[in-house]
């Protein structure tokens, strides 16, 4: 009897507490799903239409056709011949022949080894199966009509593929060496850039954190200088600098800038920027404690350097490097302008795509780029995982202590440093406002005048800052918010963390693979998006997903700042999270908020990898105005627009700041105690 | 009083709703020629035509092409006013071009004249290939002028010699097209592997190796000569040189893209362009047009170009082209990485 009292397992199950969905948590799930099944919309679909695209083959099926061959005096004894047969009995084409792109033609006339076009036999063909498609000189035959001709025009007679889907395309892209070799170079550019860019930025942040040089705010600012134009820049700056009626191509002794040498001096350049800042970040943070330990262990400056600053500074060196390495590795517009015949899997895209109309094979080098982007991606996230704080609250913050001779090494070297980069910049103005290099140099505003020029004139100007400010808005609007319902509504855990997956995702796909797939997915006529396709909202979106990764994480970090609390508090007092979302959330998170902003703004006026396959001509932008101007020789005026970008965004940036600290003054006075 | 209102209503809105139509008959018209022809093509046309509106969807000849194919199934452009023959036909191939006969398309020449009845395509004006040869810099380098293509191969041009890759020009293709017919298919292509050691590397679109001359950048270009002429124009060293064995050419045309929803004012733009006024407004920038008798000599145009035109296959040039771009890549692209 006492045994039945005190089995606890034999205790009734409790009630099963189930929350109760409230109203607030409906509308921050309806969100949540809202805003991922744009991304999976604007992302995965079009990823996954580009991917069935690289296995969309197309071959020439034989037995698709009939013919009848006449005797010589034109008369038919109605034999109809198997255009499959007659290959197998005189191997006029091997199977591999076969195999061909969208636009491939196949001469039939060959498969008869004593065709002559003078003899009188007379030939007839026709499509034995319906969707079969050949031509007579370059009319299209689809019916499964006979259509008869004497020898001369059977000779003009092409046959068309039929679509089948298969590995063909991969196959045929690792068995060209022209197209293969492309992996190999964008590896090594891309590696040899990240070790040179890491190294450089690596120092100019140790110069602006560990040393006591002055102008550090200046350098800082010159430093931040190439994120605000386009990635072809310094490669119209270096063809002034180092081609062949360049100023300073004797520096190069007889090297020729076209090729790695440009793409890797102008690779430095633009992601300089990118790698400073993390390095910078990740040296800012330091503990004087472990220096004060390593010079009373009598550790000289070289083993002090080793052994503490750059392991407190490993996770910054590893994520600057790759992000420098997917930068340099998915850039489109560098190439193309300095690349010369050196060629990398992002020009390969374009070249396939707009060179020669082979979506298929474009889509095949998108697959082929996404690989290193992603592994790269994928590594980086899994060492950041691998952070631990290595500030704890008993660190004490180092301050550089002054060294005269050293503060002046690093000033000189940040100089240098300096200079390259308002060099650039500068030779880029120069060139602009020259009359006719190198022949006429006197100064004119010739070179601005845009609406003469093929690139889409001073109206791509102004498309550009408008799709800026869209992108700005919208793109900021869609991803604070996002990243607001994924981090304060409660439960949903999976639902969350597929969210976070799918945001972290734009980062790994390169632009011009993304522009690629939208093409695919959104140019579709049974896509009831296609009308999108053509105008500024594709770009709007385009931009928006591009950029979302960068944003989002930007959003969490500062939301991650703000106690749970709040939520607790305002559904205490029946408060709706919204309110609280618009009263209490965005004001505290203005500075993140501007920040994002800003980002978008720039990177949309910038990019050209993400809206080359998009702009129609009455949404052409400056960025691919720099691109198209270049491209068909007007090197000046690109130089003219492309300063005019980075004209655009300091002042933007400057906007930004004066904003910032006018709004801040009023929304985050109780930050200061 | 209530039906005089109404009335007086509907006429407004009637006269409101007429003039709209006749203004905002918008045309899509997908365009290679150059920017800075556009606006003068438009004006003129608008003349006769103040009622159509065209919106121009300009890029390059590979881009609009492009983007045409790309479009097959849900064509974006009514009308492709000023786009390369060879472009034309690859449309024609795929039956996403509408016959029309414009009024007064046999007073063409009939080259100009898609060979079917009615035509998918008439042309407008021929660009020719010619070698653009910066006499400054040659000089300054010691180079002879070339006069034909065979010259090219001579090692003195080594390193100094630009042409557009035809895989991503149109111009590009019209070359390699070009000595495939003048050559032959197996001298072409050994003429070809002589030239590429000469060549300093190959550019994306057909007007910069002319406007790299132009520079001093390059002291030889080859590209086409109206290009040539713009340049010399300018105030360029140049001098434009038509090699001897004759110089392939490519022709602007225009078609109705099929499945148009304004059939009938692209139309009336098709017989525009066929007209005396019309051709006499590509002669400005062309020195070659299909009205016969319209061409005048134009400024710094390398005489005795015309005579030099070969007779272009542009069936052969349509139909072999995937095969001759794969052949040229195997055989050039991405073997000459700089050392």
């Amino acid at each position: 009897m006492s045994s039945e009292t005190t089995d606890l397992t034999q205790l009734p199950p409790g009630p099963v507490i189930k929350r109760k969905l409230s109203r607030d948590d409906i509308v921050m799930r309806g969100g949540m799903v809202v805003i991922a099944l744009y991304l999976v919309v604007t992302l995965a679909f079009p990823l996954y239409a580009m991917l069935s695209k690289s296995f969309s083959t197309y071959h020439f099926e034989l037995s698709n056709y009939e013919m009848q061959v006449s005797d010589q005096e034109g008369v038919f004894d109605g034999t109809v011949l198997n255009p499959a047969d007659l290959n197998t009995s005189t191997g006029t084409y091997s199977d591999a022949d076969f195999s061909t792109g969208s636009d491939g033609r196949l001469p039939v006339a060959k498969l008869f080894p004593d065709f002559s076009f003078r003899s009188p036999v007379m030939y007839q063909i026709r499509n034995a199966l319906p969707g079969g498609r050949f031509l007579v000189g370059s009319t299209l035959h689809d019916t499964s009509d006979w259509v008869e001709m004497d020898s001369n025009t059977f000779r003009r007679v092409q046959l068309r593929p039929v679509k089948s889907t298969g590995m063909d395309n991969f196959v045929n892209y690792f068995s060209t060496p022209a197209l293969s070799n492309s992996i190999k170079n964008s590896l090594i550019i891309a590696v040899i850039s990240t070790v040179i860019t890491v190294t450089l930025a690596f120092w100019f942040a140790y110069a602006l954190n560990r040393s006591c040089m002055r102008f550090k705010g200046m350098f800082r600012l010159i430093a931040m200088a190439p994120i605000l134009v386009p990635s072809l820049l310094p490669g119209i700056a270096l063809v002034y600098l180092f081609g062949n009626q360049g100023m300073l191509k004797e520096l190069l002794f007889g090297a020729s800038i076209y090729g790695p040498i440009g793409i890797v001096i102008g690779s430095v350049f633009f992601t300089f920027p990118h790698a400073f800042l993390i390095i910078s970040t990740a040296l800012a943070i330091s503990d004087a404690r472990l220096y004060e330990a390593a010079v009373s262990l009598r550790a000289s400056p070289w083993r002090t350097f080793w052994t503490v600053t750059i392991p407190s500074a490993r996770y910054g060196l590893i994520s600057a490097g790759f992000v420098v390495f997917n930068l340099v590795i998915t850039d489109f517009g560098l190439p193309k302008v300095i690349g010369g015949q050196f060629n990398m899997l992002a020009v390969d895209i374009y070249k396939q795509v707009i060179g020669q109309q082979n979506f298929e094979m474009g889509a095949v080098v998108s697959v082929v780029l996404i690989i290193p982007a992603i592994f790269a991606f994928a590594l980086d996230r899994y060492v950041q995982s691998k952070q631990v704080a290595t500030l704890s609250s008993r660190s004490v913050p180092f301050q550089p202590s002054p060294d005269a001779k050293m503060d002046r090494i690093f000033l000189i070297y940040s100089s240098l440093v300096g200079l390259f980069i308002i060099g650039i910049l500068a030779v880029c103005q120069f060139a602009a406002l020259i009359k006719f290099w190198p022949y006429d140099l006197s100064l004119s505003l010739n070179n601005y005048q845009f609406d003469k020029m093929d690139g889409g004139g001073w109206g791509s100007y102004y498309n550009s800052i408008k799709l800026g400010l869209l992108t700005a808005v919208i793109g900021t609007s869609v991803i604070f918010f996002g990243a607001y319902l994924v981090e304060k509504s409660n439960g949903f855990r999976l639902g969350r963390s597929l969210f976070q997956m799918i945001a972290m995702l734009p980062m790994a796909i390169p632009g011009m693979v993304l522009g690629l797939a939208y093409i695919f997915f959104f140019n579709n006529p049974a896509n009831p998006l296609n009308w999108i396709y053509g105008t500024m909202a594709i770009l709007v979106i385009s931009a928006v997903t591009h950029f979302y990764t960068v944003s989002h994480l930007t959003a969490v970090t500062a939301l991650k700042q703000m106690d749970r609390e709040f939520e607790s508090v305002s559904a205490s007092l029946k408060q709706p999270t919204l309110k609280l979302f618009s009263r209490v959330t965005v004001p505290v998170c203005l500075p993140a908020v501007l920040d994002i902003s800003i980002y978008l703004f720039v990177n949309a006026m910038t990019t050209v990898s993400a809206v080359v396959f998009l702009y129609s001509p009455k949404t052409s932008l400056a960025s691919i105005a720099v691109l198209n101007m270049d491209d068909a020789g007007d090197i000046a005026p690109a130089a003219a627009m492309g300063m005019m970008i980075f004209y655009t965004n300091a002042a933007a940036r400057i906007l930004h700041l004066i904003a910032s600290k006018g709004i801040l003054r009023r929304t985050q006075a109780w930050r200061a105690r | 009083m209530k039906l005089k209102v109404s009335t007086l209503t509907s006429l407004v809105v009637s006269a409101l709703f007429a003039t709209s139509v006749a203004a905002e008959t918008e045309l899509t018209v997908y365009t290679a020629v150059e920017a800075e022809d556009l606006a003068r093509y438009a004006a003129t046309f608008n003349e006769t035509h103040p009622d159509i509106t065209i919106n121009w969807v300009r890029d390059s000849t590979g881009i609009i092409t492009a983007k045409l194919l790309a479009e097959r199934d849900n064509p974006q452009a009514d009308v492709v006013w000023g786009l390369a023959a060879t472009s034309l036909l690859l449309l024609k191939a795929e039956g996403m071009l509408e016959a029309y006969a414009p009024t007064g398309v046999e007073k063409l020449d009939a080259k100009f004249v898609d060979g079917d009845n009615p035509p998918a395509w008439v042309g407008m004006d021929a660009w020719v290939a010619s070698i653009c040869y910066n006499t400054v810099e040659a000089e300054k380098i010691g180079l002879t002028p070339p006069t034909s293509w065979q010259d090219l191969t001579d090692p003195q041009y080594a390193g100094h010699l630009i042409m557009p890759n035809p895989n991503s020009s149109g111009t590009g293709f019209l070359d390699v097209s070009s000595w495939l017919q003048i050559f032959g298919d197996k001298e072409g292509w050994e003429y070809m592997d002589a030239l590429h050691n000469n060549i300093a590397r190959y550019t994306h679109s057909g007007s910069k190796p002319c406007k790299l001359a132009a520079a001093g950048e390059i002291p030889i270009g080859i590209s086409f000569a109206f290009r040539g002429a713009k340049s010399k124009a300018a105030g360029a060293p140049l001098e434009i040189i038509v090699p001897s064995e004759g110089v392939g050419w490519d022709m602007e045309a225009t078609a109705i893209v099929a499945g148009t929803a304004n059939l009938e004012a692209a139309q009336k733009l098709v017989d525009f362009t066929v007209t005396l006024g019309a051709n006499e407004m590509y002669n400005t920038g062309y020195a070659v047009v299909a009205y016969p008798g319209v061409a005048k000599p134009v400024e710094h145009f390398p005489a005795g170009l015309l005579d030099k035109m070969i007779d272009n296959d542009f069936e052969f040039a349509a139909n072999n082209r995937a095969s001759i771009l794969a052949e040229w890549q195997s055989r050039y692209d991405g073997k000459s990485d700089p050392k």
